[in-house]
């Protein structure tokens, strides 16, 4: 892999920037593999990637049925934060946020992580209070947060309805400063270059059709480019978890619903923090591109079309004109819609299962790009010593069948 | 966007006029057998969902109606509303036929179950 730098870009500059090479191969599927990842997402492909980088295990294959980062993670709001209430929570979101701010560089690969700071908005009393506990949490576990009052978030945020008699009037703000945005696509072809330098493949374009397993043991998998040989696959597949699952014959706790974003038409720089208004479903924040980017909470219903309804949309922006009254003329560039498997505790799972070498990562529901890098370091922990690491360990299956939860559907940002 | 018709009042109205009520026909283990839960079946009871891709049997409510909860069976691919029935009752055999092979195993075990419960009584 030639390394990206300023030297390299005033050389290719010279020569009309022909001289580029392909960022990772497109390889055809070997006979056998060590671990075969399903599913080449932020996660499937960071998995891969510490597979490589930290364990050592690089006669892996990721197979992705479309391209790669063509789902969820090409789908979301690009927002980083890691202001959760529970501790196995704030333990995952905080190892991911902290390899984000140096993602750029060990990958080589510029994802333009900017810490621009996330607020959450405290519009109701008892949302003050709840984020106070969330915030007296997170100095406990030593997670860097602190409410601000008023003022601050209009000294932030100047675009921000502060009257005393809006709806929802502004109490305050729960206040990450290390948190904001980095680019999604870059982050899965950081991933995905950096992988495939350490001889992982990528093998786009293939289907998983089915999961061979014997004697309660995997045994390799059949897919749309042939058979492939393998004792360890790991699926990492999102909102398509249960269907791939029930290839193994592994029934799950998940829902699979539509979350929608849009963005604006682009204008001039007009905030440059992330601002979530719980109360009211909508967080919007601005991209480098000028377009405001815009989502909201999920449907209620489950949906695997990835077209989202029209009247969820509808909630989300009126809730944003409350809050950011300039934004009433805009009008609205694109929206997509993303398949998210929900859990009932709106917590993720990183778990073995029944089936030896069978390993799952999924659940992460609405929150998913955050968590890209903290997902894939613990996961490829996991499928290396075959044993869920401290962070992981709290994520397992059998925290359904124990009770052991991971509530953070009460804590989390918007209430999906 | 949903357009949804009540079986039990007729009015037809889009998805804000209703609530969606989730997966239908999960039976609670504590109602047939108090004595006898295990922690597997508390845990299906609870958390697994079927969450198949094409019908999908739901209960949803005439929210702004007659405020009734039924039945309905949707593709959850195209999103289209296939048929409805009463919340009381088990679908019809067409539409179980368009079903996912779990909802189909899922029947007939309950089918069972009710004619071995029929038998004791």
């Amino acid at each position: 892999m030639k390394r990206y730098s300023v030297f390299s870009l005033a050389r290719n500059a010279v020569n009309y920037h022909k001289g580029w090479e392909r960022a990772w191969r497109a390889p055809d599927p070997k006979k056998e593999y060590d671990v075969v990842i399903v599913g080449a997402g932020g996660h499937g492909l960071a998995t891969a990637y510490y597979l490589a980088s930290q364990h050592g295990i690089t006669n892996v294959a990721v197979v992705e049925k479309g391209w790669l980062g063509g789902g969820n993670t090409g789908r979301n709001t690009t927002i980083i934060r890691s202001n959760y209430l529970q501790d196995p929570s704030m333990a995952i979101y905080e190892l991911s946020r902290s390899l984000y701010e140096d993602l750029s560089q060990e990958l080589n690969y510029n994802i333009m992580f900017s810490p621009r700071g996330v607020l959450m908005l405290c519009q109701t009393e008892h949302e003050l209070r709840a984020m106070k506990r969330t915030a007296h949490a997170n100095r406990l576990a030593g997670t860097e947060t602190r409410m601000i009052n008023r003022a601050e978030v209009k000294e932030l945020c100047p675009i921000i309805n502060d009257r005393d008699d809006a709806r929802y009037p502004i109490l305050g703000a729960f206040y990450q400063p290390r948190g904001g945005t980095a680019r999604h696509d870059a982050v899965a072809w950081g991933y995905a270059r950096g992988a495939d330098d350490r001889g992982v493949d990528i093998i786009q374009q293939c289907e998983v059709t089915a999961i061979n397993t014997a004697n309660g043991k995997v045994t390799g998998l059949q897919t749309t480019k042939g058979a492939i040989k393998t004792k360890k696959i790991a699926v990492v597949t999102a909102g398509n978890t249960s269907l791939v699952m029930q290839m193994a014959g592994v029934d799950m706790p998940i829902e699979s619903v539509c979350l929608q974003a849009l963005v604006s038409e682009p204008i001039k720089p007009v905030i440059d923090v992330v601002v979530m208004a719980n109360t009211v479903h909508g967080y919007m924040s601005q991209s480098d591109k000028g377009e405001l980017v815009i989502g909201g909470g999920a449907d209620g219903y489950n949906n695997y079309s990835q077209r989202g309804s029209f009247p969820s949309l509808e909630h989300t922006v009126t809730a944003l004109v409350q809050t950011f009254p300039i934004i009433s003329r805009l009008r609205m560039l694109r929206l997509w819609g993303g398949i998210v498997d929900m859990t009932g505790d709106r917590s993720p799972i990183i778990s073995k299962t029944d089936i030896d070498g069978l390993y799952v990562n999924c659940g992460w529901g609405t929150g998913g790009f955050k968590a890209i890098p903290g997902s894939g370091f613990v996961f490829a922990d996991l499928i290396a010593k075959d044993e869920p690491g401290e962070i992981a360990g709290a994520f397992g299956l059998d925290r359904f069948m124990q009770g052991r939860l991971v509530d953070e559907s009460i804590a989390a940002a918007v209430a999906h | 966007m949903l357009v949804i018709t009540c079986p039990v009042c007729g009015v037809e109205g889009e998805e804000t006029d209703f609530h969606p009520g989730g997966e239908a026909h999960i039976a609670r283990p504590a109602t047939t057998d108090p004595e006898n839960i295990s922690d597997e079946a508390q845990r299906d009871y609870l958390y697994l969902r079927k969450n198949p891709k094409g019908v999908h049997f739901e209960r949803w409510r005439c929210e702004r109606g007659c405020g009734k909860w039924f039945h309905a069976a949707r593709d959850t691919l195209s999103l289209e509303f296939l048929g409805y029935y009463p919340i009381t009752e088990t679908p019809p055999e067409d539409l179980i036929k368009l079903a996912d092979p779990l909802w189909k195993a899922h029947f007939k075990k309950a089918a069972k179950k009710t004619t071995q419960r029929k038998a004791k009584s």
